[in-house]
Formats: C-alpha cells, sequence, structure tokens
C-alpha cells in the first residue's frame, strides 16, 4: 500500500506508553506521590504486553533503552510522519484500569489523563486521547469524565474489555450515560483485569492463547451490551472495539441473530436484529486485521458483515501487527479504504471535527 | 383462489385448530375466542408445523427489564426454532418483512348461502340451516 492511501487518515488506536511510575509523579496527588515513593514499586504496565514480547513493539520501531511507545518523538516519526496521518487517537493502557484498589486505580488513571494531555496533547497538534477511567469504581469513573470532557482533545472513553462483571450490567450504566451526554464513544481495549481467567473454560499455559483467546471476551461483552439492554437505553451510544481482530464478526453475528430469533421473549428490549444494532452502534479499529493477506477475501468478509461503515484505520503502534505500510491488504475496493481512513473515523469521533486548529 | 368449507361451527370450538389441506397446501385453521383465523402450517425458515407450537401472548418492553404481555393468544411459536408469527398476518416478529408465513381469510357463513355454491366441502354435507366456516385458499 503507498502512502498516499494513508495521507490525512485518522489513526484510531496507537499507544503512547508510561515507561515507569515516575513519569506520572508531578501528575500525581501527593499522598499517591508518596504511597508509590513508600512501596518501592516502578512498573505497573499490564503484562498484556510483556516489554520483549515480539508483539509488543515491531522490531525497527525499536529502540535501545527505550520503553515501547514511551518515546514522542519516535511515536511522531513512526506513527504520524510516515503514514502521514491527519489525527491519531492515543489509547494508554495502564495499570490504573485494573488495580485492585478502587482509589489507587482512580489515582493512576487522573494522572495518565493530566500525563498524556500536558506531555503529548500538548506537545503535537495532530495527537487526541482516550480518557482513561477507573471500572472498578463507575461513580469515579464519571467524575474522572466530567473532569476530562471539556478538552475536546479527548475524544474517547477506554475501558479493558475484561473488567469485573459483564459490561451490560448496570454497575456500568453511569459510564455510558456519561459517554452519551458527552458525545464520547466508549472504547473497548483488548486487555484483562484478571479477575476471572482469560478464556469462558479456564487459564491457559501461554501468551499464545492469551491473546489470542480475547476475541472470546470481546463477543460475550458486545452480546452483553445488546442483551442487558444498553443500547436500547443510550440509543446514541457508540461503542469500539480496539485491537479486537475483525474476521470473527460475521460468524458471531450469525450466532446472535439466529439464537434471538428463538429466545427473543427473554429480552423483548432488544427490539430489532442484534446484527443491526452493532452495526448501528459498535466500531472496530482495523488492526489487527486477522483476515488472510488478500483483499477479495478481506472484502468478502466485510460483505458478510453487511456494512462499510464499521472499520477504523488503526496502526497499533508501536504493536508489531504489520510490516512497512500495509495496514490493510491490497486489493480492497478504493471507496472501502477511503471510508475506512477518514470517513468512518470523523464519524464516529465527532469531536474531532469541532478541534480543528 | 377457492373457497372452501372447514367445518360446522359448532363442531370448531373455541380454542382448537384444525388442519385444512386444499391444493396441496397445508394450512392451519385456528379459532381464538369465536374468531378464527387462518396460515400456512410450515415454517417458513425450516418447515416446521406451526400447529404444533406455543399459541401465546407477545412480550415487549419499554425499557430494559421491563416486560409486558400484549396480544394475548396471537402469537404463535414455531416448535421447532421458536420463531414468533403473528396469527393474523402471518409475519414473523423477527423480520416481518422478509419473513411471513401465508395468511388466509378465514370467515362464517349461513348454510344457504354455501349451498349456492361456489364452495367446496368435500368430507360432509352442508345444510342450510347451519353456518360454517369458510376458508379462501
Amino acid at each position: 500500500m503507498h502512502a498516499t492511501l494513508t495521507s490525512g487518515a485518522i489513526d484510531c488506536d496507537l499507544h503512547p506508553a508510561v515507561p515507569t511510575i515516575k513519569a506520572l509523579m508531578p501528575y500525581l496527588e501527593e499522598h499517591w506521590q508518596d504511597a508509590f515513593i513508600a512501596r518501592g514499586i516502578d512498573h505497573f504496565n499490564p503484562m498484556s504486553y510483556p516489554p520483549n514480547a515480539p508483539l509488543t513493539c515491531r522490531p525497527d520501531w525499536r529502540e535501545p533503552g527505550v520503553f515501547p511507545g514511551s518515546d514522542l518523538t519516535a511515536l511522531q516519526k513512526n506513527a504520524l510522519d510516515a503514514f502521514g496521518t491527519r489525527y491519531a487517537i492515543c489509547n494508554t493502557v495502564y495499570g490504573g484500569q485494573i488495580a485492585t484498589s478502587e482509589t489507587m486505580g482512580a489515582a493512576m488513571c487522573q494522572a495518565v489523563n493530566d500525563w498524556i494531555r500536558a506531555e503529548w496533547l500538548d506537545r503535537d497538534h495532530r495527537l487526541r486521547a482516550s480518557i482513561v477511567v477507573p471500572p472498578q469504581d463507575p461513580a469515579a469513573a464519571v467524575e474522572e469524565i466530567e473532569r476530562c470532557a471539556v478538552d475536546q482533545r479527548f475524544v474517547q472513553i477506554m475501558l479493558p474489555v475484561g473488567v469485573e462483571m459483564m459490561l451490560g450490567r448496570k454497575f456500568y450504566w453511569p459510564i455510558y450515560e456519561a459517554a452519551q451526554r458527552h458525545n464520547l464513544p466508549v472504547g473497548l481495549h483488548a486487555g484483562l483485569m484478571y479477575r476471572f481467567a482469560p478464556t469462558s473454560t479456564g487459564w491457559p499455559s501461554h501468551y499464545l492463547q492469551d491473546y489470542a483467546s480475547i476475541t472470546q471476551t470481546f463477543e460475550d461483552q458486545l452480546l452483553s451490551l445488546v442483551s442487558q439492554g444498553v443500547f436500547s437505553k443510550f440509543e446514541d451510544l457508540t461503542v469500539v472495539l480496539i485491537e479486537s481482530g475483525v474476521t470473527w464478526l460475521p460468524g458471531f453475528l450469525w450466532r446472535a441473530v439466529k439464537t434471538w430469533r428463538g429466545v427473543r421473549p427473554e429480552v423483548p428490549w432488544v427490539k430489532e436484529s442484534p446484527a443491526e444494532t452493532i452495526r448501528r452502534h459498535v466500531r472496530l479499529t482495523a488492526q489487527p486485521i486477522d483476515a488472510p493477506a488478500d483483499g477479495a477475501q478481506l472484502g468478502r468478509i466485510m460483505d458478510q458483515i453487511g456494512s462499510d461503515d464499521m472499520l477504523l484505520f488503526a496502526t497499533d503502534f508501536p504493536h508489531w501487527q504489520f510490516d512497512g505500510r500495509e495496514v490493510l491488504p491490497p486489493g480492497l475496493p478504493d471507496r472501502l479504504v477511503e471510508k475506512i481512513m477518514i470517513e468512518n473515523p470523523l464519524r464516529t469521533y465527532t469531536r474531532l471535527e469541532g478541534t480543528v486548529q | 383462489m377457492s373457497k372452501h368449507v372447514v367445518a360446522p361451527v359448532t363442531e370448531f370450538l373455541d380454542g382448537t385448530h384444525r388442519l385444512v389441506h386444499i391444493n396441496g397446501r397445508t394450512i392451519a385453521v385456528f379459532n381464538i375466542d369465536g374468531e378464527f383465523f387462518g396460515i400456512a402450517n410450515a415454517c417458513p425458515h425450516q418447515g416446521g408445523s406451526l400447529c404444533d407450537g406455543h399459541l401465546g401472548s407477545l412480550v415487549t418492553s419499554d425499557s430494559p427489564g421491563q416486560y409486558r404481555l400484549e396480544r394475548k393468544g396471537e402469537i404463535l411459536r414455531c416448535p421447532w426454532h421458536g420463531w414468533e408469527f403473528d396469527i393474523r398476518s402471518g409475519q414473523s416478529w423477527c423480520d416481518p418483512k422478509r419473513i411471513r408465513t401465508r395468511s388466509y381469510q378465514v370467515d362464517v357463513k349461513e348454510g344457504f348461502e354455501l349451498v349456492k355454491g361456489p364452495y367446496v366441502a368435500d368430507t360432509f354435507t352442508v345444510s342450510v340451516e347451519d353456518r360454517y366456516v369458510v376458508i379462501e385458499a
């Protein structure tokens, strides 16, 4: 794929990384500065991306002694300039969202949001960010949304896809209410709080299983959101599945629709086929694009999904999902590529157009 | 389309159904509180016999967690996969525009009207004094 295809595109998933808790010190409340120093624990990055795992950083994006994703200059060069990106949405995956303590989780999330604003958004006008919130405590999450949402450069609320309960539960609804009110999609990022085994049948032995099986969690959470009525209640809510992969979707939709047809009376608030609800409310970042490297085959999958509106361009920087600039398989129709690169992201993140500088 | 006599009204009891076979089609005729309805008996999904399914209500909702029963006794659920059909229109609830079973006009006629024809009553004799359930199929 030549560079012009991504010129002016909107990168909907890239990962500035907090190298160590030291980087957050200026942004933490006094008590938490003191507490982290007293604890002497330095590294709160979740183990979904072990530093030396191949997936964690593309080889040509690795720099000796630099924690992958932690350097602004490298991100500008490798992710923004290389692709001609117009906007890029920073999704910081860090320990605040998975801490077992609600108060520590909230403190870390608040610090990450202030850190991303000061050290990244203020230093490159192309950057936007997700608000990270503590799913341990939805009331605290809503407070954090209210605090950050006034800054229009925050364009999304991010949660790990695997939390402490199924995401359709009313426990989480205050987050969806705030998201809808502020015109912020809720982004569910690959990753777990590890309160439960990451597969439905137990704990895997290997990283391979852990990463590949995450699509099950996306399916479970998506169907929870639909069948527990989140989209019936919050009719303007958009949910973005980030780093979820894509090709599991057609088979999942088929199962969901077939089963719904037979047992619809148990969820009468679901008034249309789950596939239609999902096509309207749900978007997916197109990285990893877990399809055969053949545009025609991906085109068939898109036909099965039944919508050109759902995929969003993403590099997933610095994760290693593709080489060179091959962000999409060759051979996709130009019109579809244009939608993935620009139109779909702009329609999903409506705050982007309001922040042109 | 031709008109067929299904049964004398006095023999077609409330809350029951009958299967009639007309020109190779199997049609289920229902008596619901004295009102008669006819639909093609084969489910458009995989051919399940609709008349063997549960005839119940439509469960609706105003918001998540709230349930309401409507259309009592007018929603037929296929015994095979549970798809719901409106007994009045034959439309499915899951995809009413694309999935439906055919519905037929069913009326009650006086015997003296029927003996004039062109009604078809294969298995019994129509008498002028009785009233009959008649289907157009």
